[in-house]
């Protein structure tokens, strides 16, 4: 095994334990890092859903994008581009969460839910494989959305970086215009959106695993994509890290805990779990890259990657909005009382994003 | 000696626009391209194939190699 396999490999492996030290600071469990579900939070945290569960301004998404950041302007690879189907990639970004939702989590938190011993989390990782699968059907029949220009400016490229740094600052202020109502900021009183690690390491963490997964070139769905266009392992070799890493630590931490229930947030109907990775992991093929390789590539100065990341938090928004989301597994004394799961709209909703998917996956066919 | 041009693509184009000729039994390419990504993932896919790898231009915005079997 060469330099850079080792190099992906021993990130994966920090990343992996990294994500189960957040989860031992105060993160919901198994999920030390989710992109998708953090972007919610963040959605929430905006005021963009009421979803009163999951309204918290995770610095961990702040600090992947500043990390990727300050990581791309060292090496000399940041770069502000985009002009590549823009619309189309930020509707994309939309089904991907909407995909993420339905499921509960985004390939990363996937692969932490497997390594914490939750078994919706394979059900739903054979769906994201089936997902990539298909989108490298379209890639392999010439799906293209098209060239990206580098622009004459550098501005844009640092406009979500700015956002993303108003959002921490708007954090650390921690000022009330509406005493009675909230706001700027929204932070959940319980659930999920209440449980985080001290911002300190939240943020530290996020800054290293942006600075980290910039340098590799870190992709869950790149992994598989890769394996199966070219037989190449180099990216899927990041994958097994997150996992092995994480799962010494859940072991160590006594996290680890086999079964399809009860496990926290997570739903046991196994063919949305299937079909909502499967919905991501089509959107991903087809989009370059997972809801991490986007977080990371929009602090590089790829602005048709932060409009897929803005995508995402308006998507989480209409998820929440219109009840698309799964609920997740409620437990009392130790018993499943409720299995959770997405409703009829979040199917549909699921579904309608397969189908339009694949339409632009055959639409944006170049030869 | 055929000319891909992935200037602008994102990952993984420049790498299946590359493997498309090369299946095609071309032995001589000349690639240009953009991003530092799809750089490594060009000369990786040539090595791996059996391709000798010559940088002809290596810019900060844009490269060009050959690759010859």
């Amino acid at each position: 095994m060469d330099r850079t396999k080792w190099f992906v490999l021993s990130v994966g492996l920090i990343i992996g334990a990294i994500a189960v030290a957040l989860v031992k600071l105060g993160n919901p469990p198994n999920m030390g890092f989710c992109i998708a579900c953090f972007e919610r939070d963040i959605a929430g945290a905006i005021g963009l859903h009421r979803a009163g569960v999951v309204q918290y301004m995770r610095p961990e998404i702040i600090g992947m994008v500043l990390g990727a950041l300050l990581a791309s302007l060292f090496a000399g690879e940041f770069k502000s581009r985009g002009g590549s189907a823009t619309l189309v990639r930020f509707i994309l970004g939309v089904f991907m969460m909407i995909g993420a939702l339905v499921f509960l989590g985004c390939p990363l938190r996937d692969v932490l839910r497997m390594a914490g011993g939750d078994y919706n989390a394979v059900v739903a990782f054979i769906g994201f494989v089936f997902g990539v699968g298909t989108g490298v059907f379209f890639l392999k029949r010439g799906f293209n959305l098209g060239r990206a220009e580098y622009s004459h400016s550098q501005a844009g490229g640092f406009v979500l970086p700015l956002i993303m740094a108003f959002f921490l600052f708007i954090l650390l202020k921690a000022t009330v215009f509406n005493p009675d109502a909230g706001g700027p900021l929204f932070f959940s009183a319980e659930g999920p959106g209440s449980m985080f690690a001290p911002l300190a390491f939240s943020l530290g963490a996020g800054l290293l695993v942006g600075i980290l997964a910039q340098r590799v070139r870190l992709c869950l769905s790149g992994g598989i994509r890769d394996f199966m266009l070219i037989r190449d392992n180099t990216l899927l070799l990041g994958f097994i890290g997150i996992f092995v890493g994480a799962l010494l630590l859940n072991i160590a931490f006594g996290f680890f805990k086999t079964g399809f229930a009860p496990q926290p947030v997570a739903h046991t109907m196994h063919l949305w779990n299937f079909l909502g990775l499967y919905l991501v992991g089509l959107t991903a093929t087809l989009l370059g890259g997972c809801p991490l390789r986007q977080l990371i590539l929009s602090g590089e100065g790829d602005t048709d990657a932060a409009t897929v990341v803005v995508g995402m938090i308006v998507g989480a928004a209409i998820c929440h909005n219109f009840m698309f989301a799964s609920g997740a597994m409620k437990v009392a004394d130790g018993v499943v009382a409720s299995s959770g799961g997405p409703g009829i709209y979040g199917q549909i909703a699921c579904i309608v994003g397969i189908v339009v998917v694949a339409a632009i996956g055959f639409a944006f066919q170049e030869d | 000696m055929e000319k891909v041009d992935v200037r602008g693509l994102s990952c993984p184009m420049p790498v299946i626009k590359t493997k498309k000729l090369m299946d095609k039994g071309v032995r001589e390419l000349l690639v240009v391209g953009t991003s530092s990504v799809s750089k490594e993932n060009v000369s990786k896919l040539a090595r791996t194939s059996g391709y000798q790898v010559t940088m002809k231009e290596d810019d900060k915005n844009e490269w060009e190699m050959e690759l010859r079997k």
